[in-house]
């Protein structure tokens, strides 16, 4: 069993998921309620990922982090090291390759949030931050747990993105649907059971989460 | 069948050798060779009129694909394993197993100066790619040379690995890496990406980089296919892959 993809695995969907709900709640947030006239734009962007083949989505990703690339040259001028073949630089691959997936229910969660509500709480002299917090949140809740497992599980989904930014390193970027993948290749047909055979169950379980609590959630337990 | 629809099939049956006259061949090549085999497939189509259809992955990944069953013609393998593997397994035609041609590996950066094997010995990279040694004779070929040359383990912390040949050379060319080994066949080919420079590595740093051809199961009875490996083992081809970087060996009287 390859427990070291296993473990990278899950820790870069947990990461990932976490830093999805921290930068996709204000950018969700924002969509949900400007009237900003280029909104479009920005919509079209976050949902990119949805539609883009992986390769494409990893191969300018490869670029943009190279030492000699916009985002890599900047990393490393800031004195960290290089991104490409690294953990961190499968986060950001993984940020932007989930990005909709978070994003999206939560936009979808905020717009229908009654403006009653919300107004009734400024009334009431809350203030924005605490409007947020103590109304919001509360009542998007389901659209919270969907953007938080749909962005480990998507994650726990990629390959291509990896295939062309990570260099398949044991312990560090070799995930375990490049590790499956390796198997298939060799031949291996045992242990790449083993693996998918684990992969499936996780998968199942988590999304069976969300629905069972999403469901109780709209009957309003 | 009514008179007209007979006439019709008449019809269409003397048309059928005119139409089987045009074969097809589907080739599954070993990705540091796709290039190559691409100009020699053009080639070997123009003379003959049959069809050459290409896909490239590294040797291992389409030994998986044929032992499953993939429906390939003509295997082009960079090793003799591999090709004998199906050959043992009864998935390619026995017999129909021969070396094409010797492949040369290189050491390559895009940006730097110089390169030799002072730039591995004394580590002065920060990513070095080479292909996936489990699944790419280029890349076990590589860590053959790595051990010969005693680098330390230390450097291994820094190999980054590709899924073929191919995608190992786009990991350098896009700068990702500092280096990477490579076919000198890529670099022979690909246009205007080479910029750089190169070491050829000393043959006697890596065992023979021997490529293997067969004819799979599928093509017993396909001719085009086996015109096609003959023409492989022709003057032709052989100036084709002498001027990528092949070592040919001499033709077959």
């Amino acid at each position: 069993m390859e427990w070291p993809a296993l473990w990278l695995t899950l820790r870069l969907a947990g990461i990932t998921a976490l830093l999805l709900l921290l930068f996709g709640t204000p950018l969700a947030w924002w969509l949900a309620r400007t009237r900003f006239r280029f909104k479009s734009v920005v919509e079209t962007m976050v949902a990119l990922p949805l539609v883009l083949p992986p390769t494409v989505l990893g191969f300018y990703l490869l670029l943009l982090l190279a030492p000699d690339g916009a985002i890599g040259r900047l990393w490393q001028h800031l004195g960290g090291d290089p991104l490409v073949f690294s953990f961190k630089g499968l986060v950001i691959g993984s940020v932007v390759y989930s990005l909709p997936f978070a994003v999206q229910p939560l936009q979808a969660a905020f717009a229908t949030l009654s403006r009653g509500c919300m107004e009734a709480a400024a009334t009431l002299r809350a203030a924005p931050l605490d409007r947020f917090l103590s109304v919001a949140v509360p009542l998007a809740r389901p659209g919270f747990l969907t953007a938080a497992v749909l962005g480990f599980a998507h994650t726990l989904g990629e390959f291509g993105v990896v295939l062309m930014i990570g260099g398949n390193i044991p312990g560090r970027t070799r995930v375990i649907s490049i590790a499956v993948y390796d198997q298939v290749e060799t031949l291996q047909y045992r242990q790449a059971h083993l693996l998918s055979t684990a992969v499936l169950m996780l998968s199942f379980v988590l999304l069976f989460t969300v629905y069972t609590l999403n469901r109780r959630h709209r009957r309003g337990a | 069948m009514t008179r007209p629809r007979l006439r019709l099939f008449a019809l269409l049956l003397t048309l059928l050798p005119v139409l089987a006259h045009a074969g097809e061949v589907y080739l599954a090549v070993a990705a540091n060779f796709a290039v190559t085999a691409g100009r020699i497939g053009a080639e070997f189509q123009r003379q003959t009129g049959h069809d050459v259809h290409l896909s490239a992955g590294s040797s291992g990944k389409l030994c998986a694909q044929i032992a499953n069953g993939a429906p390939y013609d003509v295997f082009l393998s960079a090793d003799v394993e591999r090709a004998q593997l199906l050959e043992r397994e009864q998935l390619a035609v026995s017999g129909s197993r021969f070396t094409y041609g010797r492949g040369q590996l290189v050491l390559w950066s895009a940006r730097l100066k110089k390169v030799d094997a002072d730039v591995l010995r004394a580590a002065r990279f920060t990513h070095l790619a080479l292909a996936n040694p489990k699944i790419a004779p280029y890349g076990a070929a590589a860590l053959e040379v790595l051990n010969r040359l005693n680098v330390s383990p230390a450097v291994r912390a820094r190999l980054v690995y590709g899924e073929d040949i191919g995608q190992t050379f786009q990991l350098a060319a896009s700068g990702a890496a500092d280096l990477a080994f490579v076919a000198l066949s890529q670099l022979r080919t690909a246009s205007g990406e080479t910029a750089g420079a190169y070491w050829l590595v000393p043959l006697s740093l890596y065992r023979p980089i021997e490529q293997q051809a067969v004819l799979l199961r599928r093509a017993d009875h396909n001719p085009a296919a086996r015109a096609f490996l003959d023409y492989l083992q022709g003057p032709a081809a052989r100036a084709i892959m002498a001027r990528f970087g092949y070592i040919t060996t001499e033709a077959r009287p």
